[in-house]
């Protein structure tokens, strides 16, 4: 019976997803989601799943209540009618908060960005073996002999020959009745990710361009973590110079001053070199800025630091380019220019809070 | 079933002790068989409305969900189910104290008296545990061959109809015997016949056009016409209320969905006499759960624990009519009413409120009244004989509404005669708008129209449009009905999904 009930749960968590993903875009831009972000679960508000009826509009309802209170009073709570089921101060409008974990999440946006399963570099590294005991077998060593079982064996095949005396229990096992634990082993695959985020924070980066590279953090995050076991993030912001910070630092800081892109990127070589081998680490770094760079020099130094360091290690070099009043947008121009063959780069303008979506779809849409 | 506990001994001692104190005050029900659950397998129990086997639809899931969501975050806790059907099933909760179990065994025997002696259930099928899972076999053998995806879409179509019944039909017959016995549908064009037999007065021929004027003979025509089309057969004769009923027999659907539609509006029918007499039910459990234990089966060491259950059982909120609450206190009213003899010609006629204070027959009818009332009363009458204005005022009711001024909720009157109309408002047609089908074959189009009876409130568009969707999906020619919004008639029109609105006549 329990197993009914599950389907009909399941058939609803369905629907649900289905909602969730019709308004996935809502949700993407919105970035109301990451404000709700408990452990490892988001709640989502939706609008509740329900069938229509024909029944009696709220507001000229009504009802009847008992205990205290003057004419006049306002009641505490939106009251409730009998046989109405809830009713709200806004008809029409019910939500229902939606627990769903980041892991289904993630599936949901996949399926509907129709992102591809990333293919982790290289063969898997196996990390470690572990092994498990999952069943019983007739032979093996006496060091894993399951007592119980062999002695039910036993008992079984001596009640059976009719050589069991109650009064005289002796069971003495022979060699068919022996059972030993079986093992299986395990492989524990580990690939290892890091994404490196950078943003430029110089003067031309408002807050409304950090919410949007917030947002679409949080997206992208989300589902590089579906696709890999372990995933560590770093950040590092820049303005003419670049350093490393944690999260709340790094979507709060307003720094002002130039933009020399380049210092990020020597930071974020330099950080691949020292702590992530490329043969063993899956690296995504992720750059947003507004595309303004210091000077064409500087942008040349920056195209041979993708070229020699950074685009040999990673598994995807992705640029993000938010819209900004003051910027020149030039940078994405000279990336597209120089690396326009390489499927290592993805360059990708947001123009708004509702292309997140795109970009996402442009950045992950290669399953690298 | 999984998730059944064997009904262990010291509650069967329980059951007969309690079941033993019911039938000495006189209470008469079916055999009760309980049945211990875990708190999971009370919620999806409880998800499917009592019954442990339903077909399956995507909203007991989510029915499951917020039961579940609501006892792990301990808002709100099923201390017992109770199932109309001879035997009676009832599901107590595992865990629950030993207090608790007794007071739910007093409660339960008294729904199952209720059950099985209230008027209203006397026309229901006893034997629903077969009939619900009939349902669910036949509802799987249709998902099997014509895909779940499509029969689960044409449940929720049926269910967004489900109101749509006439709850008083089992009791009463309604339809007026037919003035011919043809059918409406296929009915009224054929005896047009040419509209030339006016009736001539006779002339010579020179003479017939001062005689008998043209102007004169087109106006006799029209009027002809007129009565004709006036006589022309409506269809269905009467508007019908069972909508469902009317859409099983002469929708265009599939044998399947005529099955679902059945199915959907025979369970609407087995639960109708639980919402129409839920506040006297519940009462009436309450009443005697509270008589059994106070005066019978709770020791002194249970009687805090007791009261504080039943406290929790009986709290009133702002804005929330507690049906417990209400019946109990209607039943005790009752019953000290007719134990003093506060009833008849002399009561009713007595203008003096200190001889209204102290009257007392000790005529000592009060048990023998109530028992009465539970069988033949639906929560209506129940109310409308029995809430009084004294009842009233001692208990504070007041009625409540929408300030548009305020923008909230606020008690709007304690005056008797305003309280009592609106809750009978309330509970006239369990809460829900009065909606007739006037004519399937509007315009001689077979279009369907419905018409909503307007009683003071509108309907709430949006959803009364996504259910003329529903509709026009079973019906597949359009759909039409007539309300009132803000005291102007309109006529929504659901053409393939398309909702087009006018301003339409709404007859008084």
């Amino acid at each position: 019976m329990s197993q009914r009930i599950d389907l009909d749960h399941g058939r609803f968590r369905q629907i649900i997803r289905g909602k969730i993903k019709q308004n996935l875009r809502k949700y993407i831009s919105q970035g109301e989601m990451i404000a709700r972000k408990g452990k490892d679960t988001v709640s989502i508000p939706l609008p509740q799943v329900d069938l229509p009826r024909f029944k009696w509009g709220d507001k000229q309802g009504g009802g009847v209540g008992q205990g205290d209170g003057q004419v006049g009073d306002a009641l505490g709570q939106g009251p409730e009618k009998p046989g109405q089921g809830e009713a709200g101060d806004r008809p029409g409008e019910h939500m229902v908060e939606l627990e769903v974990s980041l892991a289904e999440l993630a599936e949901i946006m996949g399926e509907e960005l129709e992102l591809p399963r990333i293919q982790p570099k290289g063969t898997e590294k196996i990390i470690a073996w572990k092994d498990r005991f999952t069943g019983i077998r007739t032979t093996g060593p006496e060091s894993l002999r399951h007592f119980r079982r062999t002695f039910r064996q036993a008992l079984r095949r001596q009640v059976a020959l009719g050589t069991y005396d109650p009064k005289n229990p002796v069971i003495v096992p022979i060699r068919d009745d022996k059972r030993y634990r079986s093992w299986r082993s395990d492989p524990l695959p580990q690939s290892n990710a890091v994404i490196i985020y950078m943003m430029d924070v110089s003067g031309s980066m408002g807050d409304e361009q950090k919410e949007i590279v917030r947002i679409e953090s949080f997206w992208i995050d989300t589902w590089l973590r579906s696709q890999y076991h372990g995933i560590e993030s770093r950040y590092i912001i820049h303005d003419a110079m670049a350093k490393e910070v944690d999260r709340d630092t790094f979507f709060r800081t307003r720094e002002s001053g130039g933009t020399m892109i380049s210092s990020a990127y020597k930071l974020c070589a330099k950080m691949i070199e020292d702590e992530y081998p490329s043969e063993l680490w899956n690296i995504y770094p992720f750059h947003f800025s507004d595309g303004d760079n210091w000077s064409i020099d500087d942008t040349h130094a920056c195209v041979e630091l993708l070229k020699q360091k950074i685009l040999p290690a990673a598994n995807l070099f992705a640029y993000g380019q938010v819209e900004s009043p003051y910027g020149s947008g030039q940078f994405i121009k000279d990336l597209a220019e120089h690396f326009d063959e390489d499927e290592r780069v993805v360059t990708s303008e947001i123009k708004g809070k509702d292309a997140i979506m795109d970009s996402i779809k442009e950045f992950l849409g290669k399953g690298r | 079933m999984a998730g059944l506990r064997r009904f262990p001994a010291y509650l069967r001692d329980r059951q007969e002790e309690i079941e033993g104190h019911a039938r000495a005050y006189g209470l008469d029900f079916f055999p009760i068989i309980y049945e211990v659950l875990d708190y999971k397998t009370m919620n999806e129990v409880a998800a499917y409305g009592g019954f442990p086997t339903r077909y399956p639809h995507w909203r007991f899931g989510m029915d499951y969900e917020q039961l579940a969501k609501g006892y792990e975050w301990g808002l709100q806790k099923i201390y017992e189910m109770v199932i109309n059907t001879n035997p009676a099933y009832a599901y107590l909760l595992e865990g629950n104290s030993l207090v608790d179990q007794k007071t739910v065994m007093g409660h339960v025997c008294a729904h199952v008296d209720f059950f099985k002696n209230n008027y209203y259930f006397s026309k229901t099928n006893r034997k629903m545990i077969d009939g619900m899972a009939n349902h669910a076999a036949l509802v799987r053998r249709h998902m099997a061959r014509h895909g779940q995806d499509v029969v689960e879409d044409f449940i929720d179509t049926c269910l967004s109809l489900e109101n749509l019944i006439d709850p008083m039909s089992p009791y009463i017959s309604r339809v007026a015997p037919g003035r011919d016995g043809r059918d409406g549908r296929d009915g009224g064009d054929a005896e047009d016949g040419e509209g030339d037999d006016v009736p001539r007065l006779r002339a010579k021929q020179y003479m017939d056009k001062f005689i008998n004027p043209p102007e004169y003979l087109e106006a006799q025509k029209k009027k002809k016409d007129e009565e004709k089309k006036r006589a022309r057969r409506r269809f269905p004769e009467e508007p019908q209320r069972d909508v469902l009923q009317f859409l099983i027999q002469h929708a265009p659907v599939e044998p399947w969905q005529r099955d679902i539609l059945e199915i959907v509006r025979n369970e609407a029918y087995y639960f109708a006499p639980q919402a129409m007499t839920k506040i006297m039910n519940e009462g009436w459990a309450t009443y005697w759960h509270s008589t059994i234990m106070t005066q019978r089966a709770a020791s002194a060491a249970e009687i805090i624990d007791y009261a504080d259950a039943t406290a929790g059982v009986l709290a009133t909120a702002p804005g929330r009519l507690n049906p417990y609450k209400l019946g109990v206190e209607l039943f005790r009213y009752i019953e000290q009413r007719w134990n003093k003899g506060q009833f008849g010609k002399e009561w009713e006629e007595c203008d003096s409120l200190d001889a209204k204070r102290d009257w007392d027959r000790r005529l000592g009818l009060g048990r023998r009244k109530i028992f009465e009332v539970r069988r033949l009363h639906n929560d209506i009458t129940f109310l409308d004989e029995f809430f009084t204005l004294e009842f009233c005022v001692e208990q504070r009711f007041y009625s409540f509404g929408y300030s548009e001024r305020s923008g909230s909720w606020e008690i709007q009157s304690r005056e008797f005669k305003k309280v009592k109309e609106q809750m009978l408002r309330m509970l006239t047609n369990r809460g829900q708008p009065f909606i007739y089908v006037e004519d399937g074959n509007l315009e001689n189009r077979a279009e369907l129209l419905l018409r909503h009876a307007h009683d003071g409130t509108d309907l709430d568009l949006a959803q009364a449009k996504d259910t003329l969707r529903s509709l026009h999906k079973v019906w597949t020619r359009p759909v039409s009905l007539l309300t009132r919004v803000e005291g102007k008639g309109k006529l929504y029109r659901c053409d393939d999904g398309n909702i087009t609105e006018k301003s339409a006549e709404y007859p008084a």
